[in-house]
């Protein structure tokens, strides 16, 4: 990749635009008050009895509070969340970023890690790992939010609600959906913190990608031809 | 008050300090603690991050999640399917008895005697006379098997049976473009439910409970039965029902709970 970042003969981006670093950023915000708030809920009604969260560690001081939250933090994390599928798909990021994913390369990236080689050398690029758990977590979310919905308005929404076979079925794939983003969290932030230039790159945009390789900010006609199948 | 200065300032307040703040805000006053304290700043700046407001103050942070709350009302209430039916079950998913909850323990309860007993009518309704509950039995009866779902989070299949509502309020000559029914009951609970919801298909004044009269812990003689609301937006022991455009929120919604709780 040195090469392409040798001479900028085209015009230059950040490997995150502004628009990315925003939504990142706010949907971090959004998904740990919807966490920390989340747990307050399920306190009130537990699913495992063995299994209570910490009052201390909640938003919300007790449900009441809690559910306002949760309801406030939710209007922000699916607008922000529409946005970034939207921005994603229309500006070809996904694609560019997220695809392909080899089985073989998964396996060698796997080996890799397990052998304490986190050499990350080429932020513009992520690794097949990286790929499968962001494909993973986006699909994740969008199964929290759309049981959550269910959750929310079981009536209103019963067409979706047979989906999760019933309402408790909505209620445990929500917490399951939870602690699957929660591990995800957890690995995403110690990964940012041992490689701390990923961490950098997602406040100052990172090293400067040439802008036909990311057509982000290209011309509404150029996307077009390329997103024709 | 030995430390009065000998010229008094200008600025000084004339009749002392207004005590009625701390007299208005005494609870919260006594519940702030230093955990509280920490965590609510943590909110506030959580908050901060996510309106992008000047949230100076926790009562800022609470007037704004109040705000989002009563967003939150117009917003079910603009997705609300008027003739949406709520899945129905068949009686032997019934769980019987129900399940008891209110704002007290069952052993605290106070049965209602039913030859004293009376629904009151008020506000917008033509035909205010009282109803015993021998004229509620002898109404048109409607069944309802519907999924009874707390804000806890805990549910359970019941099987209901009483007047609809929608038919009980044309009989009474309600305004049915009022904008709130609100009801008392006879344990000081309260609460009120939008007019769309009111008038569902499966909201119903009920009596009975798997085909008989509803037992005490479980609101007899009567209760609201609505298939579209959370648990505690159905009051038991009902002694009044008014048809308003005045706001009546509830024993719930004024802790914090929202107050549409659609589901």
């Amino acid at each position: 990749m040195a090469d392409t970042r040798a001479k900028p003969a085209r015009a230059w981006q950040p490997l995150h635009p502004l628009a990315i670093r925003i939504m990142h950023w706010t949907n971090a915000v959004a998904m740990i008050v919807m966490i920390l708030s989340g747990w307050a809920i399920y306190n009130d009604e537990v699913i495992f009895g063995w299994l209570h969260f910490p009052n201390w560690i909640t938003i919300g001081n007790g449900p009441e509070g809690a559910l306002q939250w949760h309801f406030l933090a939710m209007w922000i994390l699916v607008v922000n969340g529409i946005a970034y599928i939207g921005y994603g798909l229309s500006t070809g990021r996904f694609r560019r970023m997220l695809l392909p994913i080899g089985l073989a390369e998964i396996i060698a990236e796997i080996r890799s890690v397990l052998a304490l080689r986190l050499a990350h050398d080429d932020l513009t690029r992520y690794n097949a790992v990286q790929r499968l758990l962001y494909i993973g977590v986006i699909f994740v979310i969008i199964m929290q939010v759309l049981s959550g919905i269910v959750i929310w308005k079981p009536v209103q929404f019963s067409e979706l609600a047979y989906l999760f076979y019933s309402f408790q079925g909505a209620r445990l794939l929500h917490f399951l959906c939870m602690v699957a983003i929660v591990g995800f969290l957890l690995v995403h932030v110690t990964l940012a913190l041992i490689v701390p230039k990923t961490l950098v790159a997602m406040l100052d945009g990172g090293p400067p990608v040439p802008r036909e390789a990311s057509p982000d900010v290209a011309p509404a006609s150029s996307h077009f031809e390329k997103l024709a199948p | 008050m030995s430390h009065r200065p000998a010229t008094p300032s200008p600025f000084r307040p004339k009749r002392g300090i207004d005590q009625s703040v701390l007299e208005e805000n005494r609870a919260l006053i006594q519940a702030i603690n230093r955990r509280k304290l920490l965590r609510g700043s943590l909110s506030l700046g959580a908050l901060t991050m996510l309106t992008g407001c000047d949230v100076t103050h926790r009562d800022s942070v609470q007037r704004v999640l109040k705000a989002v709350s009563q967003w939150n009302d117009r917003a079910q209430a603009f997705m609300f399917r008027p003739n949406h039916l709520a899945p129905t079950f068949s009686p032997d998913k019934v769980v019987k008895p129900p399940r008891f909850n209110a704002y007290y323990d069952v052993e605290d309860l106070a049965p209602v005697k039913a030859e004293d007993w009376k629904l009151e009518l008020a506000g917008l309704i033509s035909d205010k006379r009282p109803w015993t509950i021998r004229q509620i039995y002898d109404l048109p009866e409607q069944e309802i098997i519907v999924r009874h779902i707390c804000v806890e989070g805990w549910d359970y299949i019941g099987q209901w049976s009483g007047v609809n509502l929608r038919q009980f309020l044309e009989g009474i000559g309600a305004d049915l473009t009022a904008k709130y029914v609100a009801f008392r009951c006879a344990d000081d609970y309260y609460g009120s439910i939008d007019m769309a919801s009111a008038l569902h298909p499966q909201t119903l004044l009920a009596t009975k409970y798997a085909a008989e009269p509803i037992t005490d812990p479980f609101g007899f003689p009567l209760r609201l039965r609505a298939a579209v609301k959370l648990g505690f937006k159905n009051p038991k022991w009902i002694t009044s029902m008014e048809v308003t455009n005045t706001w009546r929120g509830g024993y719930w919604e004024d802790r914090g709970f929202n107050w549409f709780s659609g589901i």
